[in-house]
């Protein structure tokens, strides 16, 4: 019995809750990604960019509160610096619409136009983050660390194995499903979000009754802003602020959002718990596991770990191929191809 | 102003700026820029072929690229025996298995009429397909990477001359692009973009990890080179007494001793040079082969259907033309090329550098070359490259300046003025940004735009 306790504790442990936790944070990402692409019908490339760069005033924000002494007791400062970096990556985006996109919307450009523009956008937003804060890792973690130390739950339980949960871990998950349910009450029950959704199923009839198309598109662009700065804010607590793993993540974003159906907000979610769950459990040794499961002589050999970590990162774009190869629409079908 | 005279004054200019910068940096630098602009021509050439033709939009670049540079290890580095003896068989059979695995599970594909019997089957060949090969392969692979690991610990290569590596590395990049193309092929427009950026990343992953391959992230130096090495230069006889002569103007009126100690410092600088002048020469040829080749292609029949796919597939597939097939040709072609420019660059860098690779570089700013350069014209994309490389290679030195300048009236150790300097390196990024996002908008055809008149395109 405490062999399989164990087995199940080591899983949560190294499996499920890293899963919860990243699952999260590429949900975020990919509500991001599938919104504009709902909305704006293109694939933003310069999504991760957007993150960085709202990460980056997050991380500004946050040591200027340091130094002025401000701290949010056991939960990170970077909290209380959030709804300033939301503030200034909402300016910064609508700025780029009206600048960059909204040209290329007037003319009714060819998606692919929007998508080179938006690689226009990327080396903008890049060049900028990199400028102010330079390509070097910064932390800007305070506060607690853990919620539970693993050797507090070792001696709580009397079992072998430890588990441990972050607070970063806590936060990310606590926050993205708070920001999942108030993004789908916005979708389903305010006016602004009922045209939103009848703008992305239908341009034409959403024109015809009515509803003002740069409005909506506005308020995409706030949602997909403060959604990019809330992720790369829970991101760079767990692990760091880097700018260039920021723009590395944009593939498994596009993954989550492509596995779950692009276009479709739920899918998005679903997608980004797929694409985690698959990174870390293919790339998972599974040796420790069964050794607990399975008696004593039949403990196995080798690692049980069907990809080296090496290409954990590889495996989102596996996923992404595969998924655009047999179900091109996603789980949920999202908008056809 | 017509075409003609637009193209000629736009080289005049990029001509002038290359002197410039000989002139007032220095000529061997100059050398370095000009050859990597040549490079990144070939290259935009080849995104050309694939978005100006045919309006395919691959941003995997950065991973035919790297299979330019891996068929250019793997033609020019001499075989390891020792690794071969070591872990060759194991690694035949897993390979075999390996194939073997792919052949049962397509047949299981296409012979199981879909439903969750397919799927399980499928998911059964794949898992017991990974575990056996892994058995074999694995043994191979710590064999392999145990035969003198800081030096070797890879099969190396094939041991000929690195010149053939340049077909070789278009070949490896058409293979390359026909599975992709396969795959990925007949997805709309950004799609495409998308699962070519994902399996190009997904090369690289392969290039960093499989270190009996590639040697990974431990690169493999040294590879030979097309041209004579400097050192060799500076001892042959022919060469000193050429450089003699080159400089008997600046050598005349010293006394014996000075004129040997000018001599040999003329000599080395002069070898340097003389390498680069090889290597120029060797790009030249072949961007001129491709460009002339590109440009004929062009005007042909062929190139008037590629356009009108482009421009319209429905009705051109009503006219009878296999669109996917053309789609898949003219991709293969196109990733050749850019193939053929990674071989030159990792012939260039005399070493192959997985890690090196990443798409700001590798694949986003090619696009910038060909959207600045005039998609659909092949001289726009050539000058594409060249400029873009120049702006991408001086807005260090020029950034630098500028930030230097804009701040001098600051204090020398002032924190804002050592930011701004330390960071002006990045300045390029944003540079290259606004520049794509100016010529989108106000240029949209780029430089040199698409002539659409057939014939006037020579």
């Amino acid at each position: 019995m405490t062999d399989i306790l164990n087995a199940i504790v080591l899983i949560s442990n190294f499996v499920i809750i890293p899963v919860l936790t990243y699952g999260s944070q590429l949900a975020l990402g990919a509500l991001g990604i599938t919104m504009v692409y709902g909305i704006l019908r293109f694939a933003n490339f310069a999504h991760s960019d957007m993150m960085a760069f709202g990460t980056m005033i997050t991380v500004l924000v946050t040591w200027w509160l340091q130094s002025l002494g401000v701290s949010f007791g056991p939960l990170p400062t970077a909290l209380l610096a959030l709804p300033m970096a939301i503030a200034v990556t909402i300016a910064m985006t609508l700025f780029m619409d009206r600048t960059v996109y909204k040209f290329y919307r007037r003319k009714r450009s060819a998606p692919a136009i929007f998508v080179i523009a938006s690689i226009g956008v990327m080396f903008v937003l890049n060049g900028v983050v990199r400028f102010i804060i330079g390509p070097n890792d910064q932390r800007f973690a305070d506060g607690e660390r853990f919620i539970i130390k693993a050797r507090a739950f070792k001696e709580m339980t009397g079992l072998g194995e430890g588990l441990a949960i972050k607070v970063s871990q806590g936060l990310t998950i606590g926050i993205a499903l708070a920001l999942v349910l108030a993004l789908f009450w916005f979708l389903q029950k305010t006016r602004t979000g009922k045209a939103m959704r009848a703008y992305s199923d239908n341009e034409d009839l959403a024109l015809l009754s009515g509803i003002d198309p740069e409005k909506v598109v506005m308020v995409t662009w706030i949602i997909v802003a403060a959604l990019a700065t809330i992720a790369g804010t829970l991101y760079g607590l767990d692990k760091s602020f880097k700018p260039f793993t920021y723009v590395q993540l944009l593939l498994p974003f596009f993954a989550a959002a492509i596995v779950g159906g692009i276009g479709k907000p739920v899918g998005a979610i679903l997608g980004g718990f797929v694409v985690a769950f698959s990174e870390v459990s293919i790339t998972y040794a599974y040796k420790k596991f069964f050794k607990y499961l399975l008696p004593e002589n039949w403990a196995p050999d080798g690692l049980i770990q069907l990809l080296s970590t090496d290409y954990k990162f590889a495996v989102s774009f596996i996923i992404l191929v595969l998924v655009l190869l047999i179900r091109p629409t996603g789980i949920l079908k999202g908008r056809s191809i | 102003m017509n075409n003609t005279r637009r193209s000629i004054l736009s080289f005049s200019v990029m001509a002038g700026l290359l002197l410039i910068v000989g002139q007032s940096q220095s000529w061997p630098l100059m050398l370095t820029i000009l050859n990597l602009c040549l490079i990144s021509s070939v290259m935009a050439l080849g995104v050309n072929i694939q978005w100006g033709y045919a309006g395919l939009f691959n941003v995997g670049t950065m991973g035919f690229a790297a299979l330019g540079g891996v068929a250019a290890m793997l033609v020019s580095k001499a075989p390891i025996p020792e690794a071969w003896a070591a872990g060759g068989s194991n690694l035949f059979i897993g390979v075999v298995l390996f194939l073997f695995t792919l052949g049962a599970a397509v047949a299981a594909y296409r012979k199981i009429p879909k439903g969750s019997l397919r799927v399980i089957a499928l998911s059964v060949i794949i898992l017991i397909g990974i575990f056996a090969t892994r058995y074999f392969s694995d043994t191979a692979i710590a064999d392999i990477e145990a035969v003198n690991p800081a030096l070797t610990g890879y099969l190396g290569g094939l041991g000929l001359p690195i010149l053939f590596s340049w077909a070789a590395g278009g070949l490896l990049a058409a293979g390359g692009a026909w599975i992709v193309g396969k795959i990925a092929l007949g997805l709309r427009s950004d799609y495409l973009a998308i699962a070519t950026l994902g399996i190009s990343e997904i090369i690289i992953a392969v290039l960093k990890n499989e270190d009996w391959l590639t040697r990974g992230v431990k690169n493999v130096a040294g590879l030979p080179r097309p041209v004579p090495y400097e050192i060799d230069l500076q001892k042959s006889d022919s060469f000193i007494s050429w450089i003699e002569w080159l400089n008997s103007g600046a050598l005349k009126g010293l006394s014996d001793s000075g004129r040997a100690d000018q001599l040999s410092a003329f000599v080395i600088e002069q070898s340097g040079i003389f390498v680069k002048l090889c290597y120029a020469g060797l790009f030249t040829t072949v961007l001129l082969l491709i460009l002339s080749m590109s440009v004929m292609a062009l005007n042909s029949p062929w190139g008037r259907m590629m356009r009108a796919i482009r421009d319209n597939e429905v009705s051109a597939a009503a006219m009878g033309k296999n669109i996917t097939g053309r789609h898949l040709q003219v991709f293969v072609i196109g990733s050749a090329v850019v193939g053929i420019a990674g071989a030159m660059l990792t012939t260039l860098d005399g070493q192959l550098t997985p890690a090196a690779y990443n798409p700001l570089r590798f694949t986003f700013l090619i696009w910038v070359m060909v959207i600045v350069g005039g998609s659909g014209n092949n001289l726009g994309s050539v000058l594409g490259g060249f400029l873009i490389w120049f702006i991408w290679i001086e807005a260090e030195p020029v950034g630098v300046w500028l930030m230097d300048f804009g701040t001098s009236w600051m204090d020398e150790g002032n924190p804002v003025r050592l930011h701004l300097m330390d960071s002006a390196q990045h300045m390029r990024l944003f540079m290259m940004g606004m520049v794509l996002l100016l010529v989108m908008r106000f240029n949209p055809g780029g430089i040199l735009p698409e002539v659409t008149k057939p014939g006037l395109n020579k």
